[in-house]
């Protein structure tokens, strides 16, 4: 219930505006808060803290544009399986990680190891167009996943967030949510109650990088352009762990809540210096360290606290 | 094409340039074996001790051998301060907490740095960058003689530190068993960053020991420590001297690679050698697993 | 005779120069209660976790119910009713006392609902009836082995290995935790437990092994261990025996 006046609720800013700016600007939010809802179903539940995402996020960005330029497949189409293979390529990876016993900085060390071979590959490589990018031609019709303003764009955006917050909240509310949240607690308690902890993780991991390429594939349909280091860079490992931290991690709603955050932040930034390039992520990691040492449980955490603290208040006010 | 002529040559030069990865991943090693949290943030300060020596050439004219002298003790006292100060409190005991704060100082480093110097790309010009020794019938250039020379002294010297001082012997006590070594006295989050900004000493050295022959760009540090982990998974996570024996051994290969099959594969090279070493190397290394 | 549930058949563990299980052979009987005794460092705990999956015996092999089990992961154990609790608590500290629970009785129920009903119950049979909604971390110590006890009875199992639920309990904890250990017993639930705490195995146990350096020293009725020289002496040291033999004889 409270996704759908959430997402209800956000369905009727581009009724209330028509600015591109501020439209651009929550296209982006809702973009990081639908990658975030994957690193977070991974980091957050599972525990599995992933410094690597982009490898997804790439994945499908890339499949979605090539299929298209190279091969003439249809955008809808290429959007599907963009997110199927972001899916697989988790699933491969996370199979040998998983197995191999990787976890911790071990597995934090492998993802970004991952991520950053595809970067150097995607950069090489003819198919993906090597150091120049892949450019999908314009061609403005909603059969083509593209169109004339951007509001279309939010409301799939839009959509997508949705669907990954009922996805979420229905894991949650499952066996395998609960199994999830057990092998992060204690892996090896977890498995001695029957839970089939590489399994869990395995899955979870799946489905994070599908939800992450998925955002992928929206970026490519939304910018008409990928390079490697849009695809494959650091900036998005980082905005997709960023976003659940601030916002609340292991929560429903912690991904959207901080991707809102962290993207004003980056507007601030912006204003301040006019575009130049580091300064966003200086306070994106300023933020995260002090998120960390100040506000462990995000602002989930903090809206918590200051409920429990007003109805302090309220009851010694009324006593 | 495997003539003693190319091959000897090809394998000192290895042996050189492994001397300094084999400083970086001392550093990282270091950490990991007495506080086991792997610094996501080695790369960034390498890069930052990298700019430090670059300016002290540039704006005050001293040379990076010199500059060692002094910015070995600032990065000590710069990583003393980060773990002291930043990573311990903001981590509160949780290891996956380290990682993040480790991850989000890289973070800041890094861009900090391209934010006040841009992505540009600088080198120095010493007179003495291309001179050569000859040794047989090798070339060798001269800065990384030298390079080699003070690892193996920074290598000792670090050994003789462990082995006799009191602060070697409590951070070997605090990397065995740190609650025993709590109960003794030992003031375990002094002695962590003690360790910290051992490792962060490390990278200031390397950073001098490299300049002189390599440029310095706001990403430059992340090559090195890239193939530092790699070193330091190979040789076994906390072992020293695990660290200088794969250091050379990945320089020596590095370098036969590049001549056997081109500089351009290296890069791609050393990221599939490392996931293959985390993937398929045999249990006993990971901590967790035993 | 019934056969036994579980066997245990000359296992062997090395680890590196050190045999820490050395041809150790014992049995539970279906229904009973089997106690595992013997002096720290025996190898008790690591016999649980080579019979639960969570190491591979050197040598040796583990039949349950009639089957070779030897290897099999432990989630796959916990699926054919091998339970057991951890003598180091292992709570899930994020999560509330029933939910804990929850992820046991997950395994015989998909549904969320089915399982945190099922929780309640098994969380009110070991007296957490009272804490179901409180958060595992603030726990006392006599709590969270309780808690470690009804998330392995959580899962419904045939077999119970309980490693020192006892340990670090007051006694009159111990008075309160031993009627629901014969309860489950009653229940029909095999159990084997390790234990230092003689009174409670002599209350508890129907049969009693003794391990010592890795090996089993002795087997018998709590009684009969009670008074086995050679238990004595594993536990006491050489010639323990005897002399108290001798004081023995000194005082009557």
């Amino acid at each position: 219930m409270p996704i759908l006046a959430v997402v209800g609720l956000l369905a009727a800013v581009p009724l209330i505006t028509s600015s591109n700016v501020t439209l651009n600007f929550m296209v982006m939010a809702l973009l990081i808060a639908l990658v975030g809802q994957g690193w977070n179903l991974l980091g957050g539940f599972g525990g599995q803290y992933s410094f690597g995402h982009a490898a997804f996020f790439g994945t499908g960005a890339y499949v979605t544009a090539i299929l298209q330029m190279r091969y003439g497949v249809n955008a809808w189409l290429g959007f599907v399986i963009g997110v199927a293979a972001g899916a697989l390529f988790g699933a491969i990876t996370g199979l040998l990680s998983f197995r191999s016993g990787l976890k911790g900085s071990y597995f934090a060390l492998i993802t970004l190891a991952f991520a950053e071979v595809l970067r150097i590959v995607a950069s090489v490589t003819p198919i993906t167009g090597a150091g120049v990018g892949t450019l999908v031609i314009l061609d403005l019709r909603p059969e083509a996943f593209q169109f004339q303003s951007r509001a279309p764009f939010y409301w799939i955006i839009l959509a997508l967030v949705g669907v990954s917050l009922v996805l979420t909240r229905m894991i949650e509310h499952s066996r395998f949510g609960a199994y999830l949240v057990a092998v992060r607690e204690n892996e090896d308690a977890a498995r001695a109650l029957g839970v089939d902890a590489t399994m869990i993780k395995l899955g979870a991991m799946t489905v994070s990088a599908a939800m992450t390429a998925a955002g992928g594939c929206f970026y490519t349909q939304y910018f008409l352009f990928i390079d490697a280091n849009i695809a494959y860079g650091p900036w998005i490992s980082i905005e997709a762990l960023l976003a659940p931290i601030i916002g609340g991690i292991g929560t429903v709603f912690g991904p959207l809540l901080g991707a809102l955050l962290v993207k004003t932040l980056g507007e601030l930034a912006k204003l301040v210096t006019g575009g130049a390039p580091g300064l966003d992520l200086v306070i994106y990691g300023g933020v995260l360290v002090a998120v960390v040492a100040f506000a462990p449980r995000g602002m989930a955490g903090i809206f918590v606290d200051l409920r429990r603290l007003l109805r302090k208040a309220q009851e010694r006010g009324d006593g | 094409m495997w003539s003693p002529v190319i091959l000897v040559p090809a394998i000192l030069n290895g042996l050189m340039t492994g001397a300094v990865y084999a400083l970086i991943a001392l550093g990282l090693t270091l950490i990991y074996g007495v506080l086991h949290i792997i610094n996501f943030a080695h790369g960034a300060l390498l890069t930052a001790a990298m700019f430090a020596a670059f300016f002290a050439h540039q704006w005050l004219g001293i040379d990076p051998y010199l500059a060692a002298v002094g910015l070995t003790p600032l990065f000590f006292l710069l990583g003393y301060g980060l773990q002291r100060f930043v990573i311990g409190p903001a981590a509160h005991g949780e290891d996956r907490n380290i990682l993040l704060v480790t991850l989000g100082l890289a973070v800041v480093t890094e861009n900090a740095l391209l934010y006040v110097f841009r992505a540009d790309t600088r080198t120095i010009n010493l007179p003495y960058a291309f001179d050569t020794i000859e040794i047989g019938t090798a070339f060798l250039a001269v800065p990384r003689v030298i390079a080699f020379a003070v690892v193996i002294a920074v290598a000792l010297a670090l050994w003789l530190i462990m082995r006799f001082t009191d602060t070697g012997k409590a951070i070997r006590a605090v990397a065995k068993e740190k609650f025993g070594a709590e109960l003794c006295g030992i003031d375990v989050a002094h002695i962590y960053a003690v360790t910290f900004g051992l490792g962060t000493a490390c990278l200031a050295i390397a950073a001098c020991l490299l300049l002189p022959t390599y440029y310095v760009n706001p990403t430059a540090g992340n090559a090195f420590v890239l193939i530092a982990f790699t070193i330091v998974v190979l040789g076994g996570m906390g072992s020293v001297s695990g660290a200088l024996a794969g250091g050379l051994f990945v320089g020596v290969v590095e370098s036969l690679s590049g001549l056997y099959l081109g500089e351009s594969l290296g890069q791609i090279g050393i990221f599939v050698m490392f996931i293959l070493v985390l993937l398929f190397r045999p249990s006993g290394l990971f901590g967790e697993r035993t | 005779m019934v056969d036994p549930l579980l066997r245990v058949e000359n296992v062997s563990k090395r680890f590196g120069g050190l045999l820490a299980v050395d041809q150790a052979s014992f049995i539970a009987r279906p229904g009973r209660i089997t106690a595992l005794i013997g002096p720290n460092g025996a190898g008790k705990t690591t016999l649980f976790s080579i019979i639960t999956g969570f190491q591979q015996p050197s040598q040796g092999r583990i039949v349950y119910a009639g089957e070779d089990i030897t290897g099999q992961p432990p989630h796959k154990l916990a699926r054919l009713g091998v339970a057991r609790t951890f003598q180091i608590v292992q709570p899930f500290v994020g999560l509330t006392v029933r939910e804990n629970i929850a992820v046991g009785a997950h395994l015989s129920r998909r549904s969320r609902t089915d399982a945190l009903a099922a929780a309640g119950d098994v969380g009110r049979a070991v007296g957490l009836g009272d804490r179901l909604d409180r958060p595992a971390h603030s726990l006392t110590v006599a709590g969270r082995k309780r808690l470690e006890l009804a998330r392995a009875l959580a899962i419904q199992p045939r077999l119970l290995l309980l490693d020192e639920v006892l340990a670090g309990l007051n006694p009159s904890e111990i008075r309160d935790i031993v009627p629901v250990i014969r309860a489950i017993a009653g229940g029909g639930v095999t159990m084997v437990m390790i234990e230092h705490i003689m009174q409670a195995v002599m209350k508890l146990a129907e049969n009693v092994f003794v391990l010592s350096e890795g090996r089993v020293l002795a087997e018998g009725a709590p009684q009969e261990i009670a008074v086995n020289p050679r238990v004595i002496e594993a536990y006491l040291g050489k010639g323990a025996a005897t002399r108290m033999m001798a004081a023995g004889a000194d005082h009557g």
